[in-house]
């Protein structure tokens, strides 16, 4: 089975769309979304619809903390995130409000895990940025793959399993697109680059894709219309720094 | 009790019938082993497992299976299979037919000549393997198959993919390598840089052009690591017969700074399959161990080795931005216009490629039968002449003579002795002229058109406009046109 990850989508329509084109014409077998499909970019109602038929087609999407905002409030959000979710809040109907908050925090699925944030404590929505970040997800979960979002900067943490584990928790960070194999001795937490709001310094599109057979996990990388989706920022009257920040992949 | 991974003859292990023991080493064997969809017979590698499973030698199996799938051409064996790591390790590929280098080892120095000869065949397979991304970081006469096709690579347990995690590499700190071959920087935790296996290389050289290992086979890791203090002593003082070319390539080979090695396994090559264009530094002249000022020198370069932090750099980057870049020039008619041109695009091409190595080539046309006259009219000889005229037309480009090589080739097809220089030297990039366009010359097909056809590598062909106005076909002879 191969599924197509996707993830951070921050309400970048014209990045979305990108990357379900790559996606559709890959043709995996099944699409998760992880989270953040609202919050910083122009286009939030669009972007609801365009996941909520995906999830009516049979995707998986987990909740974000952007999405989690949308009906809790902004507490403890930034200045900048504070102010668009301010602002989505006023650009999404009924209908999306309503999906996006009956969104469940996370998704296990045979061997896998899907979840926005990390396994250990989600609701406070902690990244996993470095390998001690990934130990505690590690024991907070007995999946063997844990896919998450939320940093926007991809990396791989992995550990030997069962008899073999040595209490080392490694990391390895793609140099943009990359492909590595998944060894059964192992169990991998996956995050994914951002499909919205890119943040490794490769202003394109991000999102992943599992294959059970070769069992490999891939980073994958699309160029979409950055001009567009600045402009639309830009014309909604948010912060300046939501639409800057685009280019740079920063 | 018997062990339940105990294997025997006869038997069937995920539908591989075990023929019979190759080897048996002290971390596990190498069974011959059919397969009813396999023709051709096979081999696997198998650790000894005891209770407690060894961690390090189930990462090397899963090392080696992840590599070895993403390597191809012939100097690797071909992958065809691999053990659950969780029930039975185990890796299958292509049986390689030869003998290991280890076992032409003798007491005894090699002639130089012979040790160039292999030395060549693993450069060669050193080149192939960075080109792919993947430094081997266990290079020993053990790991190389002598093979009609070449060197044939083994034992990718500890090699490392410049795309894929470095398993080992985090999950432990102790260096991993063999004693004998392991280099100064791998001793220093850096598992990153082709040029370890530079070091290894120079280490079999050294191994077989004086019938000693450079810094022994040491089993502590403070023996092992004498090396990144103290220099080899020179090859010459251990085998007279050691010729200053060879001295100068194994030593710089051996340098304790990466980056005062060869650039590349393709340079190397190039030197090796070149020795009379080897150029020499103080490193060919040394004849016996330093004194105390030259090892303190040593011991200061060892020290500054470790405490810098471990490089970045993808190893096929390194290998293409260290090209060999072959020009091939016509000077029958002397320095013409065209010459000229050719020479003004190579200044450009250098300009770009700063860690590049240039061999100039020109080719001699030497008569289908018939004797070739020893000397021209003025009582010269015509080799000599022609070298002058390349080695002053290369003047200008103002490199040193450790960047810039001279080959005069005799030879009655200009095109293919090109050819068969770039495939010999694995060059990287060709650069030539050629003469205009006319319909004499389609007809009987010119030399730049053959190379560029037949070549392996980018061909640059640099074209003079003025000739496109000139009567082209005026201009017949022996041009490399």
């Amino acid at each position: 089975m191969r599924i197509a990850f996707i993830s951070d989508i921050h309400a970048n329509l014209q990045a979305l769309e990108a990357v379900l084109a790559v996606i559709d014409a890959e043709g995996a077998d099944r699409l998760v979304c992880l989270g953040d499909i609202v919050g910083y970019g122009a286009d939030p109602q669009a972007c609801v619809e365009l996941i909520a038929e995906r999830a009516r087609g049979g995707a998986i999407v987990v909740k974000g903390n952007h999405d989690a905002a949308v009906a809790n409030g902004v507490a403890g959000m930034s200045r900048h995130a504070a102010s668009a979710i301010t602002w989505t809040v006023e650009q999404l109907d009924g209908a999306a409000r309503a999906f996006l908050a009956d969104l469940p925090l996370a998704e296990a699925e045979d061997d896998r895990l899907y979840v926005h944030a990390s396994p250990a404590e989600p609701l406070s929505w902690p990244y996993i940025l470095e390998t001690a970040d990934a130990f505690a997800a590690f024991s907070a979960t007995e999946a063997r793959l844990t896919f998450v979002g939320h940093s926007h900067l991809p990396v791989l943490f992995h550990t030997l399993a069962g008899a073999l584990y040595t209490g080392k928790t490694l990391s390895f960070r793609p140099d943009g697109e990359a492909e590595v194999p998944l060894a059964a001795i192992r169990r991998y937490i996956a995050v994914l680059p951002s499909v919205g709001q890119p943040r490794d310094g490769n202003p394109a599109a991000g999102w992943g894709l599992y294959d059970s057979g070769s069992e490999t996990f891939a980073w994958r990388r699309v160029g979409y219309d950055v001009a567009t989706a600045q402009e639309r920022i830009r014309a909604a009257g948010l912060p300046d720094r939501l639409w800057m920040r685009l280019e740079l992949g920063r | 009790m018997a062990d339940p991974l105990a294997l025997h003859e006869g038997m069937d292990i995920d539908g591989y019938r075990l023929m019979d023991k190759l080897a048996v080493g002290g971390m596990g064997a190498v069974w011959r082993v059919s397969h009813p969809d396999h023709a051709e017979t096979l081999v696997m590698k198998t650790p000894f497992l005891k209770s407690g499973a060894d961690v390090s030698t189930i990462i090397g199996y899963e090392t080696e299976e992840m590599v070895l799938k993403r390597l191809s051409g012939r100097h690797v064996p071909r992958f065809v299979a691999a053990g659950d790591l969780r029930a039975r390790p185990y890796l299958v590929m292509e049986l390689v037919e030869g003998d290991t280098l280890e076992s032409r080892l003798g007491d005894e120095p090699m002639e130089a000549a012979e040790v160039a000869r292999l030395g060549a065949l693993v450069a060669e397979a050193l080149d192939s393997l960075h080109r792919q991304g993947v430094v081997h970081l266990d290079l020993k006469p053990g790991n190389v198959i002598l093979s009609r096709r070449g060197a044939v690579l083994i034992d990718f347990g500890l090699a490392r993919h410049e795309k894929l995690p470095d398993l080992l590499g985090e999950e432990s700190d102790d260096p991993m390598g063999s004693p004998a071959t392991i280099s100064p920087e791998q001793l220093c935790g850096d598992r990153s840089r082709p040029e370890s296996d530079l070091f290894a290389l120079g280490v079999i050289l050294f191994r077989l052009a004086t019938g000693q290992y450079p810094f022994d086979e040491p089993t502590t890791l403070a023996g092992q690591k004498r090396r990144l203090y103290r220099p080899p002593v020179p090859p010459v003082s251990l085998n007279a017969k050691v010729p200053p070319w060879l001295q100068e390539i194994v030593l710089r080979c051996l340098e304790v700074d990466p980056g005062a090695r060869y650039a590349s396994a393709g340079q190397l090559l190039f030197d090796l399959n070149h020795p009379e264009q080897v150029s020499l530094t103080e490193r060919a002249e040394r004849h016996r161990e330093g004194g105390p000022l030259a090892r303190l020198a040593a011991w200061w370069r060892g020290r500054d080795l470790g405490q810098r932090p471990p490089s970045r750099v993808a190893p096929s980057r390194r290998a293409s931005s260290a090209p060999v870049i072959v020009v091939a020039v016509d000077l029958a008619h002397g320095a013409d216009p065209l010459a000229l041109a050719v020479r003004e695009h190579l200044a450009r091409v250098i300009a770009t490629e700063d860690g590049a190595r240039i061999a100039c080539l020109t080719v001699l046309r030497t008569r289908l039968v018939g004797e070739d006259p020893l000397r021209d009219a003025a009582g010269r000889n015509p080799y000599v002449v022609r070298l002058i005229a390349l080695k002053d037309w290369a003047h200008p480009l103002g490199l040193g003579e450790d960047r810039l090589s001279f080959h005069v080739v005799e030879a009655v097809d200009p095109g293919s002795a090109i050819l068969d220089y770039v495939r010999l030297n694995r060059a990287d990039h060709v650069v030539m002229g050629a003469r205009g366009a006319g319909a004499l010359r389609r007809h009987l097909g010119s030399v730049s058109s053959a190379v560029v056809a037949g070549a392996a590598c980018t061909v640059t062909v640099v074209r003079r406009k003025e000739d496109d106005d000139a009567a082209p076909d005026a201009r017949a002879g022996e041009g490399l046109g």
